[in-house]
């Protein structure tokens, strides 16, 4: 309960120095305010592309090759993942638990229209594609069973590629050109809305024949066409491990490896991608704040350094007040209680610059994330500058209490 | 040997200061004792130890050797919490430069014991203003130190020094920082505390400051080498606090204390 007398006391000796004191604060706003900041953009950005994962469906499994981890071409895909491996894994009486099979072969290849031409990453793929990546179609529709069984030379594209090359996205019926060769837009994706993760606006999806056969010079193992990779779609959210085993099964079976081999693909389910996204954007998080607590770190030793001068300059009336009866621990107390009160007032302050910085950014349009800040955060936030002040304070209050009252009240 | 009206009881104090490789005798065996309601001024030149006997009696030093006691109560053994709650209750401090606090009220400077002394804050402030009254500021409660004279600041802080009550008010040299006319503003409040019964040690080197004093204790050299109570200030001021020695016969006072010193010199 007397603990409660000395911030009076402390609030008196900080107003005494507004100017002194608001300078000290700074460090510990700036540190609050940008550890807090970076932690919000952190979460912001993890759950708007934990979001956007989610979006695309749970279901969803993506088969890709391995990679080479030995000789010339270390780094690169294991060009082992073939066409035929999909016709196998299409069958569902091995595989009941998978509902779709879809091949991937893509690359980045220049689109031409008129005059005009632009970069993308095209796709050669099957019809449930659409399906399984949950794909809007804004407008005309997505390729055909028939389109692909027959080669048919046709694309569909993504806003940005329409954009690009015809100044709009109503182009269905239009003629764009890869290598010379005509293809037929028969739809537009919808826009995603999203430059970041997951986003298909700058992405054009052609028959897997055509890509294999015409467009990219694919190569073969053992005389099927490599993919790039492989989509499936289980059968429902519960059977997504049983579907990976029986695909699993499959794939080592074909491409004969033994009990003891790695495989030489990789399995990842949507579950999978969210684990893996969570902790990238918690590691990246947790290295910025670090940064942003060296700040911190710097704040506190202002503390540390103002609160030496104030015992100093106030050596007077340390042996003043042990000469009125102060015990130790009251001089103790007096000075730690000033300092947490600094560095609290400049946690509280970082905290509205924070939550400020929020808002404004939530107000900008457009802007790809929201700056979160929870209530940890603000806990934590007020935990770390209690903290500081008391670590910081420590020291300069034992200064104080280490006075001696006759020889502090003849300082001059 | 110490009766009940004994307040402070000093036997045979010595102290010693390590300064560097020498040590420095400041108390040299200094026996004394004050009873309540005396006003004793204790002179001498700087290095006499007066310093150092003021220290002791407000409990700020401790002894080297000897036996300190204040109402009865040994002073030696206590640790820090016991002497500092002991001169909250006991002792009130009055310095030289007032040492109030800078920009706090008057009211805020006198109630600071009180804090110590876990005097609820309402109650405090109470006390505050009546202590105040009692000096002669109740119209200045809220001013700070700036806007107060230099004998109203020293007033304030006689104020702070009597808030708690205390058994003694010890003062160092308390109009030394304070012209002629604001120093005896000071004296005068002293007077009528003392009427009041109230037991004040003062200590100084101003002659007229010790003159207005019952009794004058003379340091010199770590001694005491004279403790006269002037009969004829006791006589002069009605014997209030009965400690008339009419067998002391009265000099004239600032003779008095230059004789009693010239001889000393005379003697070393």
């Amino acid at each position: 309960m007397k603990l409660v007398r000395y911030f009076p006391v402390a609030v008196d000796s900080i107003r005494a120095n507004k100017m002194r004191a608001s300078l000290t604060m700074l460090g510990i706003i700036i540190g609050v305010a940008a550890v807090l900041i970076i932690l919000g953009v952190g979460r912001g950005a993890s759950e708007d592309i934990l979001g956007e994962v989610a979006s695309q469906g749970t279901t969803r499994l993506t088969i890709s090759p391995s990679t080479e981890n030995e000789g010339e071409g270390a780094g690169s895909a294991v060009e082992t993942l073939t066409m035929g491996d999909v016709r196998t894994l299409s069958d569902p009486a091995f595989h009941p638990d998978v509902r779709q099979v879809v091949p991937q072969y893509g690359g980045n290849i220049q689109l031409v229209a008129g005059n005009e031409n632009t970069r993308a990453r095209v796709t050669g793929t099957t019809a449930a594609y659409a399906d399984v990546h949950k794909l809007e179609i804004a407008e005309g529709r997505f390729l055909t069973e028939d389109e692909i069984t027959q080669m048919s030379s046709v694309i569909v594209i993504g806003t940005t590629v329409a954009t690009d090359l015809f100044g709009r996205t109503q182009v269905v019926g239009e003629s764009v050109r890869i290598d010379g060769e005509p293809f037929t837009v028969v739809g537009v994706l919808a826009e995603s809305g999203n430059a970041g993760f997951g986003s298909n606006d700058d992405s054009g999806f052609i028959p897997i024949g055509v890509a294999h056969g015409r467009v990219f010079s694919v190569p073969r193992y053992r005389g099927e066409y490599v993919v790039t990779s492989i989509s499936a779609d289980a059968v429902s959210e519960e059977r997504v491990d049983a579907a990976e085993q029986q695909i699993e099964q499959t794939l080592r079976l074909r491409h004969g490896l033994g009990a003891d081999d790695d495989s030489d693909f990789s399995i990842s389910t949507q579950a999978s991608l969210l684990d893996t996204i969570g902790s990238v954007t918690n590691t990246l998080t947790l290295l910025l704040s670090s940064i942003a607590a060296i700040s911190l770190l710097v704040g506190g030793i202002g503390i540390m350094n103002i609160m030496l001068v104030s015992v100093t300059e106030r050596t007077k009336e340390i042996g003043l007040r042990k000469a009125l009866g102060a015990h130790t621990s009251d001089v103790l107390l007096q000075f730690l209680v000033e300092s947490l009160v600094l560095t609290l007032l400049g946690g509280l302050i970082g905290i509205g610059i924070s939550y400020g910085a929020a808002v404004l950014v939530s107000r900008i349009p457009g802007f790809p994330i929201d700056v979160l800040i929870g209530i940890d955060a603000l806990i934590l936030a007020l935990g770390v500058s209690a903290g500081c002040g008391l670590v910081f304070g420590l020291y300069p209050a034992m200064r104080a209490t280490r006075l001696d009252p006759i020889v502090a009240l003849r300082y001059e | 040997m110490a009766d009940s009206s004994t307040l402070i009881d000093m036997q045979n104090i010595t102290k010693v200061y390590q300064m560097g490789e020498t040590k420095v005798l400041a108390l040299n065996g200094v026996s004394l004792s004050i009873e309540e309601g005396e006003y004793v001024a204790i002179v001498g030149t700087s290095g006499s130890g007066k310093s150092t006997l003021m220290n002791i009696i407000g409990l700020l030093d401790s002894p080297t050797e000897g036996v300190f006691q204040i109402r009865g109560q040994r002073a030696d053994g206590l640790s820090g919490r016991q002497l500092a709650d002991l001169r909250n209750r006991e002792i009130g401090f009055v310095f030289q430069q007032f040492n109030l606090l800078a920009r706090a009220p008057a009211w805020r400077q006198v109630e600071l014991p009180l804090f110590y002394a876990n005097v609820a804050r309402s109650a405090a402030r109470g006390r505050a203003l009546e202590t105040l009254a009692q000096v002669g500021l109740a119209d200045r409660a809220d001013h700070k130190p700036e806007e107060l004279s230099g004998g109203q600041q020293q007033r304030v802080a006689i104020a702070r020094a009597l808030v708690n009550r205390p058994s003694l008010l010890l003062a160092d040299e308390p109009t030394g920082a304070l012209d002629t006319r604001t120093g005896e503003e000071v004296m005068a409040l002293f007077e009528k505390l003392h009427a009041e019964g109230l037991t004040l040690v003062v200590i100084t080197h101003d002659q007229e400051v010790a003159e207005r004093a019952r009794r004058v204790i003379t340091m010199r050299d770590g001694a005491i080498i004279s403790d006269s109570r002037d009969a004829a200030a006791v006589a002069a001021h009605g014997g209030s606090n009965g400690l008339s020695e009419p067998a002391l016969a009265p000099l004239p006072r600032p003779v008095a204390i230059e004789q009693i010193q010239e001889r000393v010199y005379e003697a070393g």
